[in-house]
């Protein structure tokens, strides 16, 4: 035989009054936004999967035309060698033969968010492609195409190739390291000896280890071996 | 919620469909082309 209504509900401890049912309004509408609040970050992680690739693809397409014009160009426009580029304007181009002859992008002059989206950055302020001291770059690992994604496949002796309208600069992978972030005297002229005035030209590229962190960064070093003029 | 807001848009059902559709559809590729290209710089991974 069935309890009366208000006996069940004694019984249960939880007669309904106004503040309840408040309760569960409110309890309700937040259980309801979950919805579209996860599936919102459902789209945003999309978008960093995809998303920001296409975003960098387009960039690189506009900074390699432009490169490809500045090489063309007969190079008498009063400056000598590669001068000084805006933020964000494309200042070489880099390939790494061990990424396959497809891989090309466009290095960027800065290092801020708005330039690695276009791709690779070029520290401001250190040395640039085949002059001495440390040409450094970094790139993102993962999202934004992730240029720099297969860094760690890198071994001692791989070639690094760096055009520039006058000449093609070959730097050989000297050896790799995993720093905290805090750690900025790799990007020193003369890598780890801050203060020391550098001798020879070698290149540094960094990047975010591991994949999908930022927590460390990890780093390959490399030195200028090869200084071709570009006759093409 | 959602009863709420289905009973707020106007016409039949059908009308009522395509409208849910739009402005889904509006609302995720304002997500797409203007919050999240100024967002993904800011979240700080690789």
């Amino acid at each position: 035989m069935a309890l009366p209504v208000s006996c069940r509900e004694a019984i249960l401890g939880c007669v309904p009054g106004e503040n309840d049912r408040a309760v569960t309004t409110i309890t309700r509408v937040i259980g309801e936004l979950c919805l579209p609040v996860g599936l919102v970050l459902l789209l945003f992680y999309a978008y960093l999967l995809w998303g920001t690739d296409a975003e960098t693809e387009q960039e690189q397409r506009v900074l390699q035309r432009r490169l490809g014009e500045v090489f063309r160009s007969d190079g008498h426009d009063g400056r000598d060698g590669p001068g000084p580029v805006k933020l964000g304007d494309a200042l070489a181009l880099l390939r790494i033969p061990r990424f396959g002859a497809g891989y090309r992008f466009a290095v960027v002059e800065g290092v801020g968010p708005e330039e690695l989206r276009k791709g690779p950055g070029h520290y401001p302020g250190t040395a640039l492609p085949g002059q001495v001291g440390n040409f450094v770059l970094s790139g993102h690992r993962t999202t934004y195409a992730a240029p720099f994604n297969r860094l760690d496949e890198l071994r001692r002796g791989d070639d690094i190739v760096v055009d520039t309208r006058d000449a093609r600069y070959t730097y050989r992978v000297t050896g790799k390291e995993v720093v905290d972030p805090g750690d900025v005297d790799v990007v020193d002229p003369v890598p780890g000896h801050p203060g020391r005035r550098p001798t020879t030209a070698v290149m540094t590229m960094t990047t975010c280890h591991p994949e999908f962190s930022a927590a460390q960064r990890l780093v390959v070093h490399g030195v200028l071996v090869r200084r071709e003029e570009r006759r093409d | 919620m959602y009863r709420f807001l289905w009973r707020r848009l106007p016409g039949g059902t059908a009308l009522r469909v395509a409208l849910v559709l739009l402005l889904t559809g509006a609302v995720a590729a304002a997500l797409w082309y203007v919050v999240f290209p100024w967002l993904a710089p800011r979240v700080p991974i690789g």
